[in-house]
Parts: C-alpha cells; sequence; structure tokens
C-alpha cells in the first residue's frame, strides 16, 4: 500500500506526445495485411517478448442508442468461449504461458491486448484470433456477464468519483454515445438478447473495423505472415457508425447535488470539449497544461492545493477524440471547503480567459510537453498506444519529428484565443457529490 | 542482473542498472524509514515528512522541485510505505544531474518552513478522506492491520490515523528527517540510458562530502503468535457486503516466501486461478476474490485472502466459499500443471518487467531497503525450485483459523 505525494494527472487522453530529439527514424511500419487489416508494426528485439495492441470499431459510438453497454458487454464475451475452447480453456492456455489477453469495450473503439513471450506468440495469435473470429456467445456466459456487469454496476456506487462522473457524463453528453451512464447500461441489460450481441458482432468485428499494433521480438516477414495466417477466415465488411446523436444545449450553469455519507465533496465541473481532430487541438493541450494539466506545475494546483491546502488531487482535462469529449475539472475537498473551491476554479478559467499567460509559463508547459517525449515511448505497451492512435488520428508515422514544431508554433495570443473559445464558464455542469447539509452549497 | 554496487564512505549505498532500450532514465532514492518507525499519537509522520520534502530545501525553494523536473521533461514523484519512503525522477538520460543536485539538497537541506507545514498537513487530511474515509473497502483494511497486529508497528496505517495527523507539529517533522535522513539510511537506485563509470563519479561527487548521520535506532517490535481468530466487523455507508481475511506469514527473508508466493499464484493469478474460478465463475457467490502475498517487508506481513459479495448471496457462504478453498490447498497437493503454470507466470513476469526501467529500479529498492537487492538474482530460483508439497506444507503451517483476522464489511445506509 502506498501513498503517494501526488496523482499522475492524465493530461491527454488516448493520445501520446513525442518530440524528434530521440527519434529521427519513423516510429514504425504500416503495412495493409491480406483481408484488409491495418497493421502498425515497430520491431523490439531487446526482450523476448510481444506486445499487441488492437482497436476494432466496435465500442459504444457503433451500439444502437437504445442498447446502451452493448458494445461493451459484447466485447467482454469474446473472451468466455468459442468454437474451439470454453471460458475456462482460453483463460488456463494464456495464463499457463504467462501471458495476457483481454478484450474490452470503449467510446470509439473496443479493443484487444495481448502480451506473450516471443516463443509463445504463436500460442497467443491462436487465442487472439480465436476470440475475435469465433466466438459462440453461449447464454449461460451471457447472464454470467450480465450479472457481473450489474453487481459491479451496484458496487461502483460506493465510489463517490464515480457517481459524480457518472452524473457530469450524463448532464453534458445527454443521449450522445460518449455519455453512456451505468443506468442506461443498467436500464438496457436485463433486455438483452443473443440476437442483439450476434446482430452488432457479425456487422462491427472484421478485419476492414480493426488495426492491429504490434511492438517486439518479431521481424516483418514474420508477423505479417502470422497474421495472415491466423486471421484467414475473418472476413466482412466496412459499416458506417450510426449518425451521432448531437449532445444537449447547455445556455446556462446548471448544478447537479448528489447527497451521500462521506467526508470530501466529490466535484466535477465542466462542459463539452473538443475533437482529437480540431485544428486548435495543440493550443488547447497547452492551455490546459497551464490551466490544470500540467500537475505542480499548474494554476489550479499551485492555488488550490499548495497556497490553500483544500484538495490532494485537482486536475483539468480535455479528453480528445474522434468526437468532441467532455473538458473536466475534477476535485475532491472536504464538504465544508466545496464552495471556496468551486469559486477558485471559476477565478482561474476566467483568469485564463482575460490575461495572456505569462512567457515563462508558456516556456515551461513547452519545455514539458516536448521533453518528455522519451517517457511517452518507454515501454512497449506506450509504443504499441502511440501506434494506434497514430492510425486512428491519422497523426502520420513521423509523427515524433513533427511534434515539437506543433507544439512550438503556439504563441501566448493563441492561449489567449483558445481560452476565450473553448471555456464556457456561463455554460458549465457542476456536480457535487457531498453530504449536501456540510457543504451547504451557494451554487 | 548486471547491477554494480558500491557503499560510499559516508554509508549511502548505490546500485546501478545499465539498460539501453530506451534514451531515459530513472532515478530513485530510497530510505530506509516509513510508518513502521514511528509511535501512537504520531502516527503519519513518514508520509507527511515525504510531501513536505517538495516544499523547499536550500537550494530549491518551495515550488521548485517539481517544476525544475517537468521543466527538463521529466516526471517525479515519492511513495511512502510501511517500511520506506522512496523519491524519483525520471527523464531524458541527458538529464540526470538535475536529479544528483535535488536530492543531494533536501537529503540534508530541507527547509520545513513552519506555514508550508500547516497547509501540507491539510492536504495530507484530504488525502486520508479520500483514500480512506470514504472508501469502505480502505477503511476495513486498515481496521483489519489495527486488530490483527498487538505489538508490531504494522497496526497502524501509512497515512496516520486523522487524530494524529492533528498532533503532529513542524519540530516532530524536523526531528524525523534529521534521525533517518541520511547517507547511512538511504540506497540510491538508477536504471537506465548512462555510463556506469561516469554516473557513479558524478553521484560521488555530488553525495560523497554529505556527513553520515547518527545510526538510526531500531524497531525492535516483534509481533507474537496469534492464539485464535481475531474478527471485526466494519459498518460503513457501501452497496456490496465484503469478506477480507489475513494471515500471519513470513517476509521474504524466511525459505518459506518462495512457497507461499507460488501458492498464492495458484489461489488467485489470472482468471484459471482457483478463487476465481469457483467463487466467481462457477459459483457465482463472488463478484471479485483474490489473494495478496506483501512479502517484500521488512517485518512478517499478512496475506490477504478476500472477496466480495454477489448481490443476493450470503456473506457466510462466501467466507466459507474461501476457506474451502484454503482447505483444499491443505488436504491435497496443487497438480502438476498448476505448479507449472504459476512458475511460468512468475518467471515471464520477471522478463516482461525488463520492459520498464521504472519497474525495475522499484524493484531493486524495495528488496535492498527491506532486505537485499541480492536476493532478486536468487529470487527465480527459488521459485523454480518449490515444489506441491512444499505448498502443501506452507498451506497447512500458516492458513490455520487459530493465525487469522477476518473482517466483514457491513454495508449501512443513511
Amino acid at each position: 500500500m502506498k501513498f503517494t505525494k501526488r496523482i499522475f494527472v492524465i493530461t491527454f487522453l488516448i493520445i501520446a506526445q513525442a518530440s524528434s530529439a530521440y527519434a529521427a527514424e519513423p516510429i514504425g511500419k504500416r503495412i495493409v495485411l491480406k483481408k484488409g487489416m491495418v497493421l502498425l508494426l515497430s520491431e523490439k528485439h531487446t526482450i523476448p517478448m510481444v506486445t499487441i495492441n488492437m482497436a476494432i470499431k466496435a465500442g459504444s459510438t457503433a451500439e444502437p442508442e437504445d442498447k446502451a453497454g452493448l458494445a461493451s458487454i459484447t466485447a467482454s464475451l469474446l473472451m468466455q468461449g468459442t468454437k474451439r475452447r470454453t471460458a475456462s480453456r482460453i483463460s488456463s492456455e494464456i495464463d499457463f504461458v504467462g501471458g495476457s489477453l483481454s478484450v474490452s469495450g470503449g467510446d470509439d473503439f473496443a479493443t484487444a491486448g495481448l502480451r506473450v513471450l516471443k516463443k509463445d506468440i504463436r500460442i497467443g495469435l491462436d487465442l487472439l484470433s480465436d476470440v475475435l473470429m469465433d466466438p459462440v456467445f453461449d447464454q449461460k456466459e451471457i447472464d454470467r456477464k450480465v450479472s457481473e456487469a450489474l453487481a459491479e454496476i451496484q458496487r461502483q456506487k460506493e465510489e463517490p468519483n464515480v457517481v459524480a462522473g457518472e452524473a457530469f457524463e450524463k448532464a453534458v453528453f445527454g443521449k450522445n454515445a460518449y455519455g453512456r451512464t451505468s443506468e442506461d447500461v443498467a436500464t438496457y441489460l436485463p433486455k438483452l438478447t443473443r440476437q442483439d450481441i450476434l446482430a452488432f458482432y457479425s456487422a462491427r468485428y472484421n478485419p476492414k473495423n480493426a488495426i492491429i499494433a504490434v511492438v517486439g521480438d518479431v521481424t516483418e516477414k514474420e508477423i505479417t505472415s502470422l497474421l495472415n495466417e491466423y486471421f484467414k477466415a475473418w472476413q466482412g465488411k466496412e459499416l458506417a457508425l450510426p449518425a451521432p446523436v448531437p449532445p444537449p444545449d447547455v445556455a446556462k450553469n446548471i448544478i447537479v447535488k448528489i447527497d451521500k455519507n462521506i467526508t470530501q465533496a466529490n466535484i466535477n465541473m465542466g462542459h463539452l470539449g473538443i475533437s482529437r481532430g480540431n485544428p486548435d487541438y495543440y493550443a488547447v493541450m497547452i492551455m490546459n497544461y497551464i490551466l490544470g494539466g500540467g500537475g505542480f506545475s499548474s494554476r489550479l494546483m499551485d492555488n488550490i492545493r499548495d497556497n490553500k491546502g483544500l484538495a490532494y488531487d485537482v486536475h483539468s482535462m480535455f479528453s480528445a477524440q474522434k468526437e468532441p469529449g467532455a473538458f473536466t475539472v475534477g476535485i475532491q475537498t472536504k464538504n465544508e471547503s466545496a464552495n471556496d473551491v468551486i469559486a477558485e476554479v471559476f477565478k482561474e478559467i476566467r483568469r485564463i480567459q482575460t490575461e495572456p499567460v505569462s512567457d515563462s509559463e508558456l516556456a515551461d508547459a513547452k519545455a514539458y510537453l516536448t521533453g518528455s517525449f522519451p517517457l511517452r515511448m518507454d515501454t512497449y505497451a506506450k509504443i504499441a498506444g502511440m501506434l494506434a492512435s497514430i492510425e486512428i488520428y491519422d497523426l502520420g508515422l513521423d509523427y515524433p519529428q513533427k511534434y515539437p514544431g506543433l507544439i512550438n508554433s503556439v504563441t501566448k495570443e493563441d492561449i489567449l484565443r483558445v481560452a476565450k473559445k473553448y471555456l464556457l464558464p456561463d455554460r458549465m455542469v457542476i456536480v457535487v457529490v457531498a453530504n449536501q447539509e456540510r457543504a451547504k452549497l451557494k451554487f | 542482473m548486471n547491477v554494480t554496487e558500491k557503499v560510499l564512505p559516508n554509508g549511502l549505498k548505490v546500485l546501478l542498472k545499465e539498460e539501453h532500450k530506451a534514451p531515459i532514465v530513472t532515478f530513485q532514492i530510497w530510505y530506509k524509514v516509513g510508518s513502521r518507525n514511528e509511535r501512537l499519537g504520531k502516527t503519519g509522520m513518514s508520509h507527511l515528512l515525504e510531501h513536505m520534502m517538495f516544499k523547499g530545501s536550500k537550494k530549491y525553494g518551495p515550488k521548485q522541485f517539481s517544476q525544475t523536473v517537468q521543466r527538463n521533461g521529466g516526471n517525479d514523484n515519492a511513495f511512502t510505505s510501511k517500511n520506506y519512503t522512496a523519491y524519483f525522477e525520471t527523464f531524458a538520460a541527458d538529464r540526470i544531474g538535475i536529479s544528483l543536485d535535488l536530492e543531494s539538497d533536501r537529503m540534508v537541506n530541507l527547509l520545513l518552513d513552519p506555514k508550508e507545514f500547516l497547509s501540507e498537513r491539510a492536504v495530507v487530511m484530504e488525502e486520508r478522506r479520500m483514500r480512506t474515509d470514504d472508501d469502505p473497502s480502505s477503511t476495513m483494511v486498515e481496521q483489519m492491520m489495527a486488530t490483527a497486529f498487538l505489538a508490531h508497528p504494522y497496526q497502524w496505517p501509512v497515512i496516520g490515523w486523522m487524530a494524529d495527523l492533528g498532533n503532529i507539529t513542524r519540530d516532530d517533522l524536523y526531528d524525523h528527517y534529521r534521525t533517518y535522513y541520511a547517507p547511512n539510511n538511504a540506497t540510491i537506485v538508477v536504471v537506465g540510458d548512462f555510463e556506469t563509470k561516469k554516473l557513479m563519479a558524478q553521484i560521488e561527487k555530488y553525495f560523497g562530502t554529505l556527513p553520515r548521520g547518527p545510526n538510526v535506532p531500531p524497531v525492535g517490535a516483534v509481533e507474537p503468535n496469534q492464539l485464535g481468530e481475531r474478527r471485526i466487523m466494519v459498518k460503513k455507508e457501501a452497496e456490496l457486503p465484503a469478506v477480507f481475511t489475513g494471515y500471519h506469514t513470513p517476509n521474504l527473508k524466511h525459505a518459506d516466501s518462495y512457497a507461499l508466493e507460488v501458492l498464492q499464484g495458484v489461489l488467485s493469478s489470472g482468471k484459471s486461478s482457483r478463487l476465481y474460478r469457483s467463487l466467481v465463475y462457477e459459483q457465482q457467490v463472488a463478484l471479485y476474490a483474490g489473494g495478496d502475498y506483501d512479502n517484500i517487508a521488512t517485518d512478517p506481513n499478512l496475506f490477504f485472502v478476500y472477496a466480495g459479495v454477489m448481490p443476493g448471496k450470503k456473506t457466510e457462504d462466501v467466507e466459507k466459499a474461501l476457506y474451502a478453498e484454503i482447505e483444499k490447498l491443505k488436504a491435497e497437493p496443487a497438480t502438476d500443471e498448476e505448479l507449472r503454470k504459476v512458475k511460468n507466470q512468475i518467471e515471464s513476469g520477471f522478463i516482461m518487467g525488463q520492459d520498464s526501467v521504472f519497474f525495475q529500479a522499484m524493484l531493486l529498492g524495495q528488496y535492498e531497503t527491506v532486505a537485499s537487492w541480492k536476493l532478486l538474482e536468487k529470487y527465480l530460483d527459488g521459485v523454480r525450485a518449490v515444489t506441491k508439497e512444499d505448498v502443501q506444507r506452507v498451506a497447512k503451517e500458516y492458513f490455520i483459523s487459530d493465525n487469522r483476522t477476518v473482517g466483514i464489511l457491513v454495508p449501512v445506509k443513511k
């Protein structure tokens, strides 16, 4: 059990950062396999192991609006039995070689992960391709996953930050797929049928919808022939995603108060943000670093934690995916300080919208973002994640070389402009899960 | 393992391991002080001091530490446990000088400003509310430790009891700092892209002149044998009940530690392990189930076996199901396949761990602080030598009800 001085703040979702100082060569290779699946490969021969990340366009954005949770439960059921293997057999085989195999749902994508020693690559690929290509969706396994999912939803209600996060997403996203809440899922799951799962699986799981990032001790020749062999029978065609449901228009500040017998107010504040493809992405990331993404270098941390001692964790983030995600400020503070903390957050947001950031703040943010590049690809798993992002967001395999330029071209004026444009202190959702009697909210 | 070890004349131990697969380096400094070195009424001092280590020293004023590291493209942090307090920076290999300058300064020149102290103590109280007071499982583990240990300081939480946090003064922390922060009570571990000879010379330049401190007072506490099961209930606002059990077991210095690690694998490593397969998958009485053997500890600790109760299932049935699995381990040896599987898992985990320089440094630091990093060199051989009879024997020896503390989480609603 460990207690750390600070929390690693997730400044950026999905996208890893890069600078050119240490990467003169492209980060990997892009190869289209026989059935149309895209392979991103980075050969690394220092450790005899292979890490694989797959992303399949089978996330919540692919599920019908009235079937919240279908994507996620389909993903989790892939591991629960195929034509050749029972669920127990799958876990026994991967455990026996000391590897790991998983499939899970997500917003834009379902993801599959495999990690095995090089000598076990065939066993690993046999399992991975089997669960993706030949799941049987046995009714007993469906029932089991449904009751597990419902129990997990119930358990998570005891985590105040989860409760706050869910209420926040619901208010920000409404019926949009990025806002699937436990409540929506719990309403749908009891009605879920095997037919729903089969239909979703056959529409979405196919090589044209999949990318596979491979990092580790394999050669290009070896891995392309292995993948062509194991995924030989996989086919299907790309199907357009359902049109996204627009998030609700928030015209003025909305406060959501949830009462719980706890010692701290768990506060989430924010609104709709930007997509990864937004041309202002890099300026927004730097602005957010200065505001609340940059850990101890950020204004929110400096003000609320370092100077006032009001919180252990305070951070802000823009979650940028295919579609606009949320801008969120998250804090926990004792019930009695909730009003003060919310006021300080508003103050910092308005400050960064009205005064230019200082030269040193901007220089420091750029120095961190460009200088920390090597740390963002220092493990096989991180490299695989970056390769997948490069493909998904079309960043180019020379992204590491381009990145410093993208960051360094942002000016103080850009920061002020994007702060005014993408921070909306008069159209915020403010969720406070707290002992409301003690918090006595003025908002 | 290709580790270079050197002890400087002032007692500072240095462990260097070159790893050239990425152009990065992690610098860690491990102090042999944790909640184990505290006393009731002032628990939480080590962790609070860890926070204050970021609040300014002679050369780097308040707020300077992390900002300096971040400006250099690095990440820094620290952690405190029952047995140690460690600080680290990870960055591009050419920035290692920053660590040497920062860490050598704050080892001996901490400011401990009284105003900063008050504000940071409030931050730690917020941390305690977040991690423990509003988290039913953490509260439960905290209370179980307080029940399982009568005479040993493992009984109190690393973060400290809330009232104790209020009792700690700036001068208490100063004494704690002067007692435990000295070259002779610390280990530097660096793993990454550097040249050993060059880096060793730099470390000697920065740290070699720091004065040796007085010998650190020994802890001395020994937990007496437990003489019968202890049971507690924790009533908290929660959604689902849970059953936690803890058995006193030896730490990594004891030969049985390897067999206990293998036993832990049989019980809970992966979805093919016994607890998951039986309680979660087959019987469907538990939402989660596992075993946790924390043997990297200076003194003997607990082996936890636990499960969360599925809605509609009875807590006592889940408790019985946990014991049934434990009894099975005693009644008959694990299968050859299980043994092979667990050893494969441990072995491949060891190889895969080389992917992270941070993880490698962390293991060296932990081992060296609680025992000796050299135990790591024997680790895989020790695991390979475990027989199924060994696993059965340690199950029979340690997993007896008289040696057990049981905690039941009872959800209550306001």
